[in-house]
């Protein structure tokens, strides 16, 4: 099935997400969209399956126009979605979250289990996919999780396949073999809109790449097109990805981490015996897929989450056991994973955002009483200091765009007194002039004898500040690496390879 | 009735007698510019932001600190205006809300009326009498409402029908004239304090529903330390409502430290502890030997001494005493405390952020002990303006419905001091003026109750609002109390 957007415009309020977008995808191609967050990729993909209705502009279906009220008329017309966050039941089977909504009756009425059963298996055959379709959903990998998503949408008969970020949750061996997966699906016609704001990924596997920025069709290349290249036209100018640095000087431990262990309430062990030292003037960089304990590790840090076992130290000063409160007095700046949860309150300004944790100290406070005096001008001092874009310090910090939001939380923690940065992903969901801001900031705090641990799922970023690297596993660390260390390296200790292990790392399978 | 022959000197009347009280009075004039710094602050596009990285000129104030800029042609700023009301910012939702009410409480009370009823009946031999005594009938009963609760005309012209201004103040025509407003304080008083027992929880994230309990709390000590013990005039009302603060207090630590410790989640709590202390009140009242009044069998207390009365204000004929002032107090207080404090920065972060208020390295949980103990503390108070105010003995139906009114009056309040005091105020009007208006006009004193239940309906649906009056979307933060249950 050809399918063709002509001129579609969306409009939220005075924000134009989506401006006279044309987007062609022949039958059996990889069609890439790449921009970046907020560019408009996931409102056209909205638009299309329904979920919005555009403001102007038509969906053609092989030269028909087709007008898709919800994602109904979209699946009925063939088009199929993978969402970026799973849309699964976990208490389900495969088979049972596949047939979710279309389920098979027999003619007394009583569910057909096993006749979709069968069909969730030759699908699983025809295209490679691997999957049991009497697994229960919570039990399997995210790589598997997201087969069962293509699988459900392959059930209902979809000729174009929508895949939004699909790979921001794989490893890079999953990642491969949903590239393997893809290539299936445009060998028998299917045609596939693959959602990203990684070049790499776009590069490996898409036909034609179409790249959005604010909201607009900026261009249109083959996949020969370079990198270089595609980068220049997602962010409107020529970026160095890379933030030049000077080599690190580290100097005495700060941070010493032994043996830590963390587990949930439920008992989870999510960081299993780690240990590291980080020095001030170097960056520690934790490369790893989410989930394997980085964000554990980084609440432990903080305080947020107890620690089972292990020690930490900072300065030679004991911490394990320390709130959060003493941790920050003691000298720990936190950049949260997630800045709208954990980083922010968003209601309040961005002024009194700017003294959430240091509101008790003076200047902010004498006694009990707030000095609103000295919060204000504080707020002006870090907005000029930070370039953060508000209309006015006491704007609420919701009505700022991502990136400047983290520069509220940059401002705030390193304007205080500390030894130690923690960052957990500080550059998520950031566009690229926001990226390099941080990048910079963080290397200053390097030079000037922090000690920094940066957490990121992002390799690029990784490779881009770390002076160390050390790869995180189900809660171990599977390796220490030089930043000078190749990619493949990274990634099979990523896949959970040991040190010393041999190379060829066991492909995570179903039902691990 | 509403037709009287002004006297000779009288003051004018005022205009608009259909609406009793409240807030709106004063209220196009500052709030607007709120409203309209709200929107203009959450336009972050807008390109004619007048400054845009400049030095604030003066301490932020809490509308926002762009005060005084100016700038906007006349025109401009009439439409800007407009513009802020059509959005249907959460004021003018309230406000809304409370025409609504006024028209469906109209409505009710003139079909509802058997005499209307009766010319209903008549309608085509007399379609104009029918109109004409649904219309006077629905307006009566306002106006009543009216002159129970702020001013009644008659009490002017009968004091200036006296021989001498001098001796009819003495004899009270003077207080005759404020008596209505009197009450209104009164009335207004404990709701007041116990609507502040529930916004400032809920500013931290809580929901209170016990004022009950902490009311019965503040009264069973109150009431106590006013006949039990004896002491000096002006010592003794200060340990009576010193102890009420901390009988309520006690109760609301007990929540708090619940839900601290186990989790336990407080709507649960609170709903419980209003069980338990209502029949732990019942219990005291059984006995003799606890505090029933001896030589009784009925269920209250023996009344407090006179010198554990809260001092009157303006005098013996006016009830109005020093437990309104109380009120105005403990709601500036507990603005202070909440826009001005350190504490009542932890409360407000806690309540719009918890977990981003952890990683600031703030306690929650400490927190949580603290607000539900100052909050059981004010509820306490209410009780403390009741018994030692107007009731000056405690019977097993002293608490009343306190605790759900607080509820709806801060609702109104929309969870902030001084909306609670005007929500207050405007209950306490109804309250106030409720039996004159169903002794002159026959209509039941229910009909508050009908009025205060559309106010609150209305507000806590702003859709519902924007529907009826053609707002456009969602202007203002909406008041969800059900949060409570996720938080």
């Amino acid at each position: 099935m050809e399918l063709e957007l002509r001129g579609i415009t969306k409009r939220f309020g005075s924000l134009v997400a989506n401006d006279r977008i044309d987007l062609a995808v022949a039958p059996g191609q990889v069609h890439a969209l790449l921009g970046e967050n907020g560019a408009g990729k996931t409102t056209l993909m909205n638009v299309l399956y329904g979920l919005l209705q555009p403001d102007e502009g038509e969906i053609l279906l092989d030269g028909q126009a087709a007008r898709f009220h919800s994602p109904k008329d979209a699946i009925a017309a063939g088009i199929g979605m993978v969402h970026q966050h799973f849309m699964l039941v976990p208490v389900f089977t495969v088979a049972e979250n596949v047939t979710l909504g279309i389920e098979e009756t027999r003619r007394s009425g009583l569910l057909d289990r096993r006749r979709t059963r069968r069909d969730v298996r030759e699908l699983s055959r025809r295209y490679g996919l691997e999957i049991d379709p009497d697994a229960l959903v919570e039990n399997l990998p995210v790589g598997i999780q997201q087969r069962v998503e293509i699988v459900k949408a392959l059930v209902r008969e979809a000729t174009v396949l929508i895949l939004d970020e699909p790979t921001a949750v794989l490893t890079p061996a999953e990642t491969e073999d949903l590239f393997r997966i893809i290539r299936q699906l445009t060998s028998t016609g299917t045609s596939v809109v693959f959602i990203s704001h990684k070049l790499k990924e776009v590069q490996a596997i898409a036909d034609t790449i179409t790249v959005l920025r604010r909201g607009a069709v900026v261009g249109e290349r083959p996949r020969s097109a370079t990198e270089d290249e595609l980068a220049a036209l997602m962010v409107g100018r020529n970026v160095q990805l890379r933030v030049s640095k000077e080599p690190a000087k580290p100097g005495q431990v700060v941070l010493d981490v032994s043996d830590l262990t963390v587990a949930d309430e439920t008992g989870r062990v999510w960081v299993d015996a780690v240990s590291f030292q980080v020095r001030a003037g170097e960056i520690l960089g934790v490369a790893g897929v989410q989930g394997n304990g980085q964000t554990e590790l980084c609440e432990a840090l903080m305080g947020l989450l107890p620690a089972g076992a292990g020690r930490v130290t900072l300065d030679g000063h004991d911490l394990t056991h320390a709130t959060p409160a003493q941790r920050l007095r003691a000298g720990v700046a936190y950049i949260p994973e997630d800045r709208q949860e954990d980083g922010l309150i968003s209601a309040f300004s961005v002024a009194d955002n700017m003294v959430l944790d240091a509101y008790k100290r003076p200047p902010f406070a004498s006694g009990i009483n707030l000095n609103l005096g000295a919060i204000a001008s504080n707020a002006v001092e870090r907005v000029k200091e930070f370039d953060v874009r508000t209309p006015s310090p006491q704007a609420p910090v919701s009505t700022l765009s991502g990136g400047n939001q983290q520069k509220v939380i940059l401002a705030r923690e390193l304007a205080r007194e500390h030894r130690v940065l923690v960052a957990s992903q500080p550059t998520r969901g950031l566009d690229v002039g926001s990226i390099e801001f941080v990048h910079r900031r963080i290397i200053e705090q390097r030079d000037h004898g922090v000690a920094v641990l940066i957490v990121s799922a992002e390799l690029d970023e990784i490779y881009a500040l770390a002076d160390r690297i050390a790869v995180m596993y189900e809660g171990k660390i599977t390796g220490f690496r030089p930043p000078t260390v190749a990619a493949e390296e990274l990634g099979r200790l990523m896949a959970g390879g040991s040190d010393e292990a041999a190379v060829s790392a066991p492909a995570p399978g179903a039902g691990t | 009735m509403s037709e009287q022959a002004p006297g000779p000197d009288s003051p004018p009347e005022p205009e608009g007698p259909a609406v009793p009280a409240g807030p709106e009075p004063a209220g196009p004039e500052p709030e607007p510019e709120a409203a309209l710094a709200e929107v203009a602050a959450s336009s972050p596009e807008n390109p004619e932001q007048p400054e845009q990285l400049g030095p604030p000129e003066g301490p932020p104030g809490d509308g926002g600190g762009r005060d005084g800029n100016g700038g906007w042609a006349p025109g401009e700023r009439a439409r800007i205006i407009r513009d802020a009301i059509m959005q249907g910012s959460s004021f003018t939702v309230t406000v809304l809300a409370l025409v609504a009410a006024l028209v469906v409480g109209g409505l009710i009370n003139a079909f509802s009326n058997t005499t209307v009823l009766h010319a209903w009946g008549n309608l085509f031999s007399a379609p104009g009498h029918a109109f004409a005594l649904a219309w006077s009938t629905a307006v009566g009963a306002y106006v009543e409402l009216f002159e129970g609760s702020i001013f009644n005309p008659h009490t002017v012209s009968a004091l200036f029908s006296q021989a001498s201004l001098g001796a009819a103040i003495h004899d009270g025509y003077l207080s005759a004239v404020f008596n209505p407003l009197s009450e209104t304080c009164v009335q207004a008083t404990p709701l007041i304090l116990a609507g502040l027992a529930v916004a400032l929880p809920y500013q931290a994230g809580l929901f209170n529903i016990g004022g009950q309990s902490q009311f019965i709390g503040g009264a069973i000590v109150a009431t106590y330390l006013g006949y039990g013990i004896n002491l000096p005039v002006v010592i003794h009302v200060i340990v009576c409502v010193l102890g009420s603060f901390a009988g309520g207090a006690a109760i609301g630590w007990l929540v708090g430290e619940l839900k601290a410790r186990t989790g336990a989640h407080e709507v649960i709590v609170t709903i419980m502890m209003n069980y338990i202390m209502a029949y732990f009140l019942a219990y005291l009242l059984a006995y003799h030997y606890l505090m029933q009044e001896p030589g009784t069998v009925n269920p209250i207390t023996p009344a407090i001494a006179s010198d554990a009365h809260l001092p009157l204000l303006f005098g013996t004929h006016l009830r109005i005493n020093a437990g309104f002032l109380i009120a105005l107090a403990c709601a500036a207080g507990v603005w202070w405390l909440l826009e001005r404090t350190t504490i009542g920065f932890e409360f407000r972060s806690i309540g719009k952020n918890a977990s981003a208020a952890r990683v600031a390295g703030m306690n929650v949980e400490r927190n949580w002990v603290l607000v539900m103990l100052i909050a059981g503390g004010l509820a306490g108070l209410a009780a403390s303006t009741v018994i030692q105010g107007t009731d000056f003995t405690l019977n097993d139906q002293s608490f009343g419905t306190y605790g759900i009114d607080a509820i709806t009056v801060a609702l109104l309040g929309r969870g902030r001091p001084l909306g609670v005091v005007w929500a207050g105020l405007l209950f306490g009007a109804f309250h106030a003026g409720a039996p004159l208006m169903q002794a002159a006009t026959g209509t039941p004193v229910d009909m508050v109750e009908v009025l205060e239940a559309v106010i609150v309906l209305m507000v806590a649906a702003p859709p519902l609002i924007r529907a009826i009056f053609r707002l456009h979307g969602g202007g203002g933060a909406l008041l969800v109390l059900s949060r409570g249950w996720n938080a």
